[in-house]
């Protein structure tokens, strides 16, 4: 395994990290909710009263994030490599999967594993396995 | 108010997303390509937040009600099953494909990208089939 110095950024990685751990602090303190994306979203398509207010202002946070960054420094463009036929997949899978797995890396594996449940290891600890050897496959084994 | 601290958790969530870079499809798939140049930078991203998340969900556990005075909604569920590991293994794999989970993908979406609003719309899809596919099996 070589590690890639030039990409490597540890201190923007632990103050960012800090940030979102901020975050789910606030959330669970103020709203008393796991901050967990995929359930926020997933509960926006089975609407029940009282229930959608909280779900839309999170979204909202989460998009206008880059505005409030820019405000201070200059917003990293993304670089998402996937052609549209990955990425479609990609959602789908995503989609079915965190709300079959209920959550997903903010929901198991920030808040779960800050709650030291085990459900939340086994689930994270599989979409990391899955996401290892799916990226194996796919750049060291048919090469794209 | 609740509506005022939901939006500001989500704005300081996509802010530590962008800062730590975690919005960045490419950086994710550093991360999770082992046999590659490998950049553990994720896992200091996790780090950081548990480290935050562990003191938090602490205090959050000897309260009967959170600062403002709400029910906390924490989940209770504490089984393994296929559900659990088979819906994991389809989102690592989506996860793998694109370097996307869905709260990075909400912040490029915001950041106008159009190949962020294609994965989302087909995040969307895929929890709709989810919602269709609960439905039935309760019919």
């Amino acid at each position: 395994m070589n590690i890639d110095w030039n990409a490597f950024t540890p201190l923007a990685s632990l103050a960012g990290g800090a940030l979102i751990g901020l975050a789910a602090a606030l959330f669970v303190l103020f709203n008393g909710r796991i901050a967990g994306i995929s359930g926020v979203l997933g509960g926006l398509l089975r609407p029940a009263r009282g229930d959608v207010g909280w779900r839309v202002a999170f979204v909202l946070g989460l998009v206008g994030a880059p505005a409030v960054y820019a405000l201070f420094t200059a917003v990293p463009a993304p670089r998402i490599v996937a052609g549209w036929v990955a990425l479609i997949v990609a959602g789908l899978l995503v989609g079915v999967g965190t709300r079959y797995g209920a959550g997903c890396t903010s929901g198991h594996g920030v808040c779960g594993l800050s709650r030291l449940s085990p459900r939340s290891l086994v689930a994270t600890l599989t979409f990391m396995g899955a996401g290892f050897v799916t990226v194996f496959v796919l750049r060291h084994l048919v090469g794209i | 108010m609740p509506i005022l601290t939901s939006l500001l958790a989500g704005l300081v969530f996509g802010l530590g997303l962008i800062l730590s870079g975690m919005a960045d499809p490419a950086k994710v798939l550093g991360f999770l390509d082992l046999a590659g140049p490998w950049d553990p930078s994720l896992a200091l991203v996790m780090a950081g937040a548990i480290a935050v998340g562990l003191v938090a969900f602490a205090l959050a556990s000897r309260r009967e009600t959170t600062l403002l005075g709400l029910s906390l909604k924490l989940p209770a569920a504490r089984h393994i099953d296929r559900r659990l590991v088979g819906g994991s293994l389809l989102f690592g794999a989506g996860w793998g494909l694109a370097g996307f989970c869905p709260g990075p993908a909400l912040v490029a979406l915001g950041m106008g990208e159009i190949k962020a609003m294609a994965f989302v719309a087909a995040m969307l899809a895929g929890m709709g089939l989810f919602e269709l596919l609960e439905r039935r099996g309760k019919a």
